[in-house]
């Protein structure tokens, strides 16, 4: 093995440099090509954002400045509030996946034979990407061929065609959308309750504390870490839903399902024209709207640092 | 343990849970068994009505191999390798860095520079979306997949910096001292202490990456075009549109599109869910 040896060839001073000062400079030397990319990925384009969206700008000519109009535009749009309050819709019912999971990952926790494989076939929906999911459930929700409306049938309900009714599609979407996450949560939980403690849940039961009460003060409060990281996830996921509206429905009909995820995409770079300025504002409350939970974490972070 | 282990119940109670479970199991995938039930059936099953009977002759391995022959789904398939991978190691070797420095080592601005990977990591893609495609053309590697690949390393060290920092913070601290007195440099600390130590986290890390990475869709389509560049989330996109209401084969395309995160899955099962659930528990 050849193992990186500072030899006498080293010029002795820049040694001596190094010697006496790597605990000041190897952090940064280990960070420098991290924070590189980082800021230039990341960091950088979000300051940029805020840029562009004061902007008139077709992605390729001259960008002209045009102050606030874009956000002016954006308040008298009415497909901006239709995405706004899909969103809405989409970060309240997405939060059902989190007592889904509990509710699956309470229905597994069992040492029956063959729980292993049980667990691990309701867990890959999670595994498969967004737009497969998207084409499945499109499928199964697909008046011609999908299973759907023959089940719905047996209870004597139906026919829906739940992607084409402007009612109902953004709600078709988030049930697909559900699928994945409600996994998610469920291993958050397998989890969680694979660490509660035994001889608590024993001597809670001692006491006679069973079903519901035992859930509610014994093991609920000790999958508080699991519940917060589900919360986060779920939020994030709600908000950043584009695969699915995209691959369902392509924000139809007539625009119904849109979410500003995807309506920023459509602005700015769809057939109708780039409309790159005008969809940087759109970003630029989407961000803001992320920003609330993104310092709420972070705040969650830094009382456990400082805890620490 | 909570609930009640069956066990402990009545046998009926047990004989009960058991038989439950595989018919739960099957309404949760049941979307996805019907899919997978149109990719074996021949084209004349649709036109004929027999949507959800048994195939009339098994056409599995002729709609399959019509995947890989008759359309872009193999280009599309090694595309997808091509970026994935080496957005795995890029990823995870700038973070095993970056966790490593903001986990050994206090200085002023630590925490700052941990927060800003961690907040990072959580912002919408759509902020980003404008600038870092117009990056891209300037640096003419739009329609490229090393366009994608710099891209997807950029982004994912904020989450794997989140990850390895906070393993590396849980790691005997004893040992890195030990190595100071002995007069080792920081560089071999790193190498020759440390690595060796974050091999269950890169594995981890790795695995998660590469099912993010591979089932991507917004950066395929900002940032690829055509059959050259575009990972097989996008290409499904125009598979779909070549089979245009051929049922089958669309099943069958889309189940191997979903098909290598699903393998890397059932194979990594262990490493996969403890990186997955890593701050779950206490």
């Amino acid at each position: 093995m050849a193992a990186p040896i500072i030899t006498e060839s080293t010029p002795p001073p820049a040694r001596g440099y190094w010697r006496s000062n790597q605990m000041k400079l190897a952090p940064w030397l280990f960070l420098a090509p991290g924070i590189v990319f980082f800021a230039v990925y990341v960091i950088f384009p979000i300051f940029q954002s805020f840029h562009i969206s004061l902007y008139r700008w077709d992605g390729l000519g001259e960008a002209r400045y045009i102050g606030m109009q874009n956000y002016e535009r954006l308040f008298d749009d009415p497909a901006f509030y239709t995405s706004l309050w899909n969103n809405v819709r989409w970060l309240l019912l997405y939060l059902l996946a989190i007592p889904g999971g509990l509710f699956i990952a309470l229905f597994l926790n069992q040492q029956v034979r063959g729980i292993r494989l049980y667990k691990s076939l309701f867990f890959f929906p999670f595994v498969i990407s967004q737009v497969v999911v998207g084409l499945v459930f499109a499928w199964f929700y697909n008046p011609s061929i999908g299973l759907l409306n023959p089940i719905l049938g047996l209870f004597g309900a139906g026919p829906v065609n739940i992607l084409g009714n402007p009612n109902t599609v953004t709600y078709g979407i988030i049930a697909a959308g559900l699928w994945p996450q409600v996994a998610y949560c469920m291993i958050l939980y397998l989890t969680g309750l694979n660490a509660v403690d035994p001889e608590q849940v024993e001597a809670a039961r001692l006491d006679g504390a069973k079903g519901w009460r035992m859930l509610w003060y014994v093991i609920l409060p000790q999958l508080r870490p699991a519940t917060f990281i589900a919360v986060v996830v779920t939020v994030i996921g709600a908000l950043r839903s584009f695969d699915m509206v995209s691959v369902m429905t392509s924000g139809g009909p007539f625009g119904s399902s849109r979410v500003l995820a995807y309506y920023m995409f459509e602005v700015s770079l769809s057939e109708y024209g780039f409309r790159m300025g005008y969809g940087a504002a759109i970003a630029v409350i989407l961000f803001l709207i992320m920003l609330v939970y993104i310092a709420f974490f972070l705040w969650r972070m830094w009382r456990e640092e400082r805890g620490v | 343990m909570f609930p009640t282990p069956v066990e402990r119940r009545s046998t009926a109670i047990q004989a009960g849970y058991k038989a439950l479970l595989p018919f739960a199991l099957i309404l949760w995938l049941l979307p996805l068994l019907m899919v997978a039930l149109f990719s074996i059936k021949p084209d004349a099953d649709f036109t004929q009505g027999n949507l959800w009977g048994l195939p009339s002759t098994f056409a599995g391995f002729e709609n399959y191999t019509r995947v890989f022959t008759d359309s872009a789904m193999p280009r599309y398939l090694l595309n997808s390798i091509f970026i994935t991978v080496p957005t795995v190691i890029g990823a995870v070797a700038l973070s095993c860095m970056t966790g490593f420095a903001l986990g050994v080592y206090r200085f002023r601005g630590n925490i700052w520079i941990f927060f800003m990977f961690v907040a990072g990591n959580f912002v919408p893609f759509q902020i980003l979306m404008v600038p870092v495609r117009d990056l891209t053309v300037n640096m003419g590697l739009y329609d490229t997949r090393m366009g994608l690949v710099l891209f997807h390393i950029a982004f994912q060290t904020g989450f794997c910096t989140l990850f390895m920092r906070n393993f590396i913070r849980a790691l005997p601290r004893e040992l890195i001292e030990a190595a100071r007195v002995e007069g080792v440099s920081e560089i071999r600390i790193f190498w020759y202490v440390v690595l060796p130590l974050m091999r269950p986290a890169i594995a981890a890390l790795s695995v998660l990456i590469f099912t993010f990475i591979w089932n991507d869709y917004f950066w395929a389509v900002v940032l690829t075009q055509g059959v050259e560049s575009q990972p097989v989330t996008a290409g499904i996109t125009a598979f779909n549109s070549q089979f245009r209401a051929a049922y089958h084969m669309m099943s069958a395309g889309s189940i191997i599109a979903a098909l290598p995160p699903v393998m890397m899955f059932f194979l990594m099962q262990k490493h996969f869910i403890a990186g997955l659930t890593l701050g779950a528990v206490k």
